[in-house]
């Protein structure tokens, strides 16, 4: 690993430098751990204050949070199907919201202001090991939504509409989490990169098209992240009609 | 690193998104242009086309990120670093 560091004052470009931990055996990254439990707590507080007064005219957060869960709902109906995307809502929409959250919080948050012994903080979905845990818990929820529906003849669907299919349903399961995790990671890492040399040429206003940008996709990758999440499910819950 | 590996890594990390940059530019050109030919043609169904548009553009775009993500492995993680 070579860590990568130019300085300047706004604008220190940081890859490969972490706040190591060490738990037990394990040497974990520490910068994500804190900014991820800081993504947590601030979408529980907005969740308990908006929750706190339920009112019959939604008013101000619980409004906002009715209007999120319709989204999250429908994101989740139109993939998983009717039947079977009540037991799946909770699942995809902790994941939209973590990773929306995530991304737009490393981008707008100054993180700069807050000083680590070593490494940085930032959007924890930056982390190829974030992404990889979150690609994981969705393959592992697939396998159990199939499993748990449709019992062995959840294996039917490997072998349809052919046998031939099956080395690529194999396949499909390894590069299922793979693409899912490096997308994510990729998108995240290219535009907190990009923002980061724009502003090491020119210090003002030309990153400001860049982080715009970034917002954009940021979103469109938790969007992503969550339908393609919500796709898979539904695959795997899915009744063949013969 | 020696410098063979380096000059190496380098050169592999600008062709990873280099010619990663390719496909995708075409297909996101493709799909861009037959959105719209499909609003042109039915100007009230844009928010729907626009949309789906968005989503597959992004799908076409983690494909130059993975070439990225290779180039980024090379130089700032390279395994053959020794």
């Amino acid at each position: 690993m070579v860590p990568l560091s130019l300085s300047l004052p706004f604008a220190e470009l940081e890859v490969g430098q972490h706040l190591y931990w060490k738990i037990g055996g394990f040497q974990i990254h520490g910068q994500v751990f804190l900014s991820s439990w800081l993504v947590i707590g601030a979408l529980l507080a907005l969740v308990v204050a908006g929750t706190r007064n339920l009112e019959r005219d939604p008013r101000g957060v619980q409004n906002l949070l009715e209007f999120i869960w319709g989204y999250l709902r429908d994101l989740a109906r139109d993939q998983i199907g009717e039947k079977a995307y009540r037991d799946w809502l909770p699942f995809i929409g902790t994941l939209f919201l973590f990773i929306f959250v995530s991304n737009w919080g490393g981008a707008l948050v100054p993180w700069k202001l807050i000083h680590l012994p070593s490494g940085e903080l930032g959007a924890p979905t930056a982390d190829i090991n974030t992404t990889i845990a979150l690609a994981l818990l969705v393959s592992l929820a697939y396998f159990y939504a199939g499993l748990s529906r449709k019992g062995f003849r959840y294996f039917e669907y490997y072998v349809e509409p052919t046998p031939i299919m099956l080395p690529f349903k194999i396949v499909e399961d390894f590069t299922k989490p793979l693409s899912l995790s490096f997308r994510l990671f990729g998108n995240i890492l290219a535009d907190e990169l990009v923002v980061a040399v724009l502003a090491f040429l020119v210090p003002l206003v030309v990153p400001l098209p860049a982080m715009f940008l970034g917002l954009f996709t940021s979103a469109i990758q938790a969007l992503i992240f969550a339908t393609l999440a919500a796709y898979y499910i539904g695959e795997a819950v899915h009744e063949e009609h013969h | 690193m020696d410098s063979i590996t380096s000059a190496a890594s380098v050169v592999a990390a600008g062709l990873a998104v280099g010619l990663g940059a390719i496909g995708p530019g075409i297909g996101q050109g493709t799909a861009a242009g037959g959105a719209v030919e499909g609003i042109a043609r039915q100007p009230e169904a844009e928010g729907k086309i626009r949309g789906t548009l968005l989503l597959s553009l992004a799908f076409m775009e983690a494909l130059t990120i993975y070439g990225l993500v290779v180039a980024l492995v090379l130089l700032f993680a390279n395994p053959f670093a020794g």
